[in-house]
């Protein structure tokens, strides 16, 4: 059995605001038969945009009608502005946290809502409309998979999982959204080069080093020692086999500097002393 | 009705019997001699393995007891049987299996492909049948093994593991075949003697002994290598100083489970067939998955269209109903069930589905229970959903 807060428990024994709205101001949709989850959310808007009521229809699990009751006890009340500002792990953090299995549920509804503003700003077409579907089993679209991976920080393949289905039925697409978890963590890990401290960066080209560089030339019975790190300049000096190889300026540019240009920065420059 | 346990998940597992409870008691604090020990004591004790041996033989239809091996689980009977006759045949590389297989099978099987083994998973129709032609069809110089599940643990559906036994043999004698009966045990009788199946698998815990005990059949002829590598216990093809209070359990399980066949067979399909007959009389979106003329007398699997397991699971366990979900979202994969997939069960009903299975100590009141709050939930979680419009046009039809 899943951990449920009393506060999940609450909503999915008794959901509120269940049903279907007479003219609503938007409606919302998100997921679908197949996935085995699928959220309807209906809103009405005042003239001044002000949520005045929310209602939502389900299908499934326990925590994906939790999510949708809840949500729909958040939206009241506020504008439509500030409802585009709530994310999933407001959702979650709502109903007093989720399952990680079951983290994709507050996606859906987050999705939903998402939906249902698009809708009342008379955006004929969400914004998954045109995008690429990744998983093709629980239909999940990069954007939602890039913004659930930046959102909530997630760095592997089990935790998109849990949060968005992606990856798993089939498990068809798992390569392509590693492609994505691994692209946008370079991508952050990039960009926060310049604010780091020198002890962050020196740590970080030493993982580098320990992870992508050393074991390779292990293999060639060589190896690597990092000297020193003076802002974008990388002291280093290469042992074993590497220190009398003729093709060490080679190793050094093409293999060591790349490295660390591709995983840190590609301000990095890599000296040999 | 405060509180009450209204127990329809024994395919997942059983109360141990109070009967199989009371023979083991004395082999804890009193007989824990070691069966193996040449003092009387140890003796005393050895007897009681040999007649629990007796008593499971006699459940299978066994030629010899010799033939009994014991194990810790089905899951250790199953790897027995399929990686033993794999690494006793080591110049054949093909299996022959079902896509409906219990996960203890599948996941073995998975892992001998990274082996370098070839796996045929035969399919299912619609009922979760068998296409027997697709069977001997597969069968190749190749083939080392094939293990077909006897009763589907989802479904309960029955499958022609005799005949395919036989198909088999037929084909090329020298090919194993293995059955995991686990969910069939205790719930169709068994003469296995009287049958090609060269290995057999039981689990005590569905069968009302204690989980962590289990029993392998293997024909006599069958060559099998040390499961376990150690002592003599098991012939040597299980070391380790026996289970002895398990293993009387089990042996006392399989005695009480031979006695109770008739009413298994009757009472408990009337049971069933009285659950599920009332539920798909009053609730409209309700669907049998599976065959109904070929099935074990204790389960039944049924689709609720257009509401989730998961949500009904809950409810139902609110109102002391203990069932299991098709789907197995319930048991951390996100993965709709395997089986009713194969089955070609659609989505309105596959991520829906729930099984109630039932056992020789449910009592009528419990079914009419069931039958008298199952609606009101269903009814509930309907309104929940957002396919209104499928619903109506369901109840209409009715």
């Amino acid at each position: 059995m899943w951990e449920y807060t009393e506060t999940v428990m609450d909503h999915y024994k008794n959901p509120r605001n269940v049903g279907e709205m007479e003219n609503p101001s938007a409606i919302g949709e998100a997921g679908s038969l197949v996935c085995g989850d699928a959220l309807k959310l209906f809103l009405k808007v005042d003239e001044k945009g002000v949520i005045t009521d929310a209602k939502f229809q389900t299908f499934g699990c326990g925590s994906a009608v939790a999510s949708s009751s809840i949500l729909t006890e958040m939206l009241k009340g506020k504008t439509i502005e500030e409802a585009q500002k709530i994310t999933n792990q407001d959702i979650a953090d709502a109903l007093g946290g989720l399952p990680p299995e079951k983290m994709h549920c507050s996606v859906m509804g987050h999705e939903a809502l998402e939906s249902a503003i698009a809708n009342y700003k008379g955006e004929d077409c969400d914004t998954h409309c045109d995008e690429k579907i990744i998983c093709k089993c629980y239909h999940v679209t990069e954007n939602t998979l890039r913004e659930a991976v930046e959102q909530n920080n997630l760095s592997d393949l089990e935790d998109v999982m849990n949060y968005t289905k992606a990856g798993g039925a089939c498990g068809q697409c798992h390569v392509a959204v590693q492609k994505i978890i691994d692209e946008l963590k370079n991508k952050k890990e990039k960009v926060d080069i310049k604010n780091m401290s020198i002890t962050q960066l020196v740590l970080k080209i030493n993982n580098v080093i320990e992870k992508y560089i050393s074991n390779e030339l292990r293999k060639d019975g060589g190896d690597i020692e990092l000297i020193d790190v003076k802002e974008n300049k990388v002291y280093v000096t290469l042992k074993g086999m590497c220190k009398s190889c003729k093709f060490s300026s080679n190793t050094l540019k093409n293999f060591v500097e790349a490295s660390l240009k591709e995983h840190i920065s590609p301000d990095i420059e890599v000296v040999e002393v | 009705m405060e509180n009450r346990v209204v127990y329809l998940d024994n395919n997942a597992t059983t109360m141990v019997d109070p009967l199989v409870f009371e023979e083991m008691k004395p082999y804890f604090c009193d007989l824990y001699g070691n069966p193996s020990s040449m003092h009387e004591f140890g003796g005393h004790v050895m007897k009681a393995v040999n007649k629990a041996r007796e008593q499971v033989k006699e459940f299978l239809g066994a030629k010899d007891a010799k033939e009994i091996i014991f194990t810790a689980s089905g899951s250790e009977g199953d790897n027995m049987a399929i990686r033993g006759v794999l690494e006793a045949n080591k110049n054949k590389k093909h299996i022959i299996t079902t896509k409906i297989e219990h996960p203890a099978v599948l996941n073995v099987y998975k892992y001998l492909e990274k082996q370098g083994y070839e796996v045929t998973y035969l399919d299912v129709d619609s009922q979760g049948n068998l296409d027997l032609n697709q069977l001997s069809e597969s069968i190749t110089e190749d083939t080392a093994l094939v293990s077909i599940m006897y009763a589907n643990n989802e479904t309960g559906v029955i499958l022609p593991v005799e005949k395919a036994a036989k198909i088999v043999k037929q084909k090329n004698p020298k090919i194993k075949f293995h059955t995991d009966a686990v969910q069939a045990a205790g719930k169709i009788p068994f003469d296995v003697k009287n049958t090609e199946i060269d290995l057999m698998t039981i689990a005590g815990h569905k069968i009302h002994a204690p989980k962590g005990i289990g029993a392998l059949y293997v024909k006599t002829g069958t060559l099998l290598p040390a499961f376990v590598i150690g002592g003599h216990q098991e012939r040597g093809k299980r070391a380790g100083t026996e289970n002895v209070p398990y293993i009387v359990g089990l042996g006392k399980a399989c005695e009480l489970a031979q006695k109770s066949m008739e009413f298994e067979l009757n009472e408990v399909k009337r049971l069933r067939d009285k659950l599920e007959n009332g539920i798909l009389k009053t609730i409209y979106n309700a669907k049998i998955n599976g065959s109904t003329t070929n099935r074990v007398p204790n389960t039944t699997n049924i689709g609720f269209q257009y509401i989730e397991g998961e949500l009904i699971l809950l409810h139902l366990s609110d109102l002391g109903i203990c069932a299991s979900s098709g789907s197995a979202c319930t048991s951390g994969s996100l993965e709709p069930s395997h089986v009713l997939k194969s089955m070609g069960v659609p989505f309105e009903s596959l991520h829906g589905s729930i099984r109630f299975s039932l056992s020789r100590f449910t009592t009528e009141e419990e079914i009419d229970y069931t039958l008298k709050v199952l609606p009101e939930v269903i009814f509930k979680l309907n309104n929940i959903s957002p396919y209104q419009r499928e619903l109506k046009a369901l109840k209409e039809k009715c």
